[in-house]
């Protein structure tokens, strides 16, 4: 095939483009990312008994705060790196902006109390489990959202690989607090943020392979 | 390096390439093609600075075949030479991680202008037969191809001719023209 007749293959019959198709393919991952990872925590680990409750306080929001604001900076760096020649620019602060934060808050609270009550803040109950937790649910939220990449055009795919692996392990994460009895700041400084780790560092692997195009 | 076109030609280029792609995008065929004749010409002689001359014409449709399939990526704020830019430098590096020619891949292509900078519209003869390619798609997507793209039927025409439903047409061009980028790569 000459490469004239591969132009008129392309531009015959062309069909108009759908502007939102981005928007939609990215809502529909993580709205069913967010379901799965649901279903996966209702069948493994339940959500806490006394939620009714904790939900009327503002430190459960501040919990949710982390996970939530961070997907919503890893899903502007994903879609970013989604399209050929976007620079990610002021994408990354909105990334790097949630953790500093949490990580301020935590240093605060820890300076605020003695010595002796620091570690159990830190370690809480649950911190051998909750970073291979919160990685379990990302199996099914890294595979919705890796879907809604493919469907776009990466150019630099151990990079895209890894924010969306952040975005996965985001999702992952706002759902599992719903499980996760944990209240300490410091918690999450440290466990949170190395669960969603993870699924960044398997993006970051699996990127060259998965995304190609 | 010696420029040989200068900034407003450039950027006429620019506006012009952009609003044909940009009429392309809304379904006029006939600035769609023009779009492409005319990006084609541009790449073919980014290409053949970089590569040697039997390679051109193959890593040429398969760029133009990346940029149709990526075309739902591009921004319609965005300069059109960094959208371009970045699928050809994509497709360049693929190339040459392929044939394991590492050297080039040190090859800065961070100027954007210089993609608009020549035009050379003698086409060599690809090595890669794309139309034998296109025979070993699967026939759902294989027979769209024929019908939609190749022949000019329409969509309701090939959906009667073929037993599938319009929708199932449009998705089997869709996929077909994705497969084919995978057949190119040679991963399938």
């Amino acid at each position: 095939m000459k490469t004239e007749q591969l132009i008129d293959m392309l531009a015959s019959n062309t069909a108009p483009v759908d502007r939102r198709i981005v928007t939609r393919r990215f809502g529909t991952a993580i709205a069913v990312g967010l379901l799965l990872a649901l279903l996966v925590l209702l069948i493994f680990f339940g959500i806490r008994p006394n939620i009714g409750e904790i939900a009327a306080t503002p430190l459960f929001w501040a919990k949710l705060a982390l996970p939530a604001t961070l997907l919503a900076g890893a899903l502007l760096v994903t879609t970013r790196l989604a399209r050929p020649g976007v620079t990610v620019g002021s994408g990354w602060a909105t990334v790097a902006a949630p953790v500093v934060a949490v990580w301020l808050a935590a240093l605060g609270l820890l300076l605020s109390v003695s010595t002796d009550s620091r570690w159990s803040l830190i370690f809480g109950e649950t911190w051998r489990s909750c970073p291979m937790n919160i990685a379990l649910l990302s199996i099914p939220t890294f595979a919705c959202v890796f879907w809604a990449i493919r469907g776009l055009a990466p150019t630099r795919l151990r990079l895209a690989g890894a924010a969306g692996g952040l975005l996965a392990g985001s999702i992952a994460t706002l759902v599992y607090s719903l499980h996760c009895p944990e209240m300490s700041v410091a918690f999450w400084a440290v466990w949170y943020v190395l669960g969603m780790l993870i699924p960044t560092a398997v993006g970051a692997v699996l990127g060259p392979r998965l995304l190609r195009w | 390096m010696q420029r040989t076109t200068s900034h407003e030609a450039l950027k006429a280029r620019e506006a012009q390439l952009q609003l044909l792609l940009l009429l392309g995008l809304d379904g006029d065929e006939a600035a769609y093609r023009q779009f492409l004749t005319l990006l084609g010409a541009h790449l073919r002689s980014f290409l053949r600075r970089r590569l040697q001359s039997h390679e051109v014409e193959d890593l040429l449709q398969e760029a133009l075949l990346a940029v149709h399939n990526a075309r739902h990526t591009y921004r319609r704020e965005q300069p059109l030479t960094a959208w371009v830019q970045a699928i050809a430098r994509y497709k360049l590096m693929d190339h040459f991680r392929a044939h394991a020619r590492h050297d080039a891949l040190n090859d800065p292509l961070d100027d954007q202008a210089e993609l608009l900078a020549d035009e050379d519209h003698h086409a060599n003869q690809a090595q890669r037969d794309l139309g034998r390619l296109l025979e070993q798609l699967p026939d759902k997507q294989r027979l769209p191809i024929l019908h939609v793209k190749l022949e000019g039927l329409s969509v309701e025409e090939t959906a009667r001719r073929t037993g599938l439903s319009a929708s199932a047409v449009k998705v089997g061009v869709h996929r077909g023209l994705k497969a084919l980028a995978a057949l190119i790569r040679g991963d399938q």
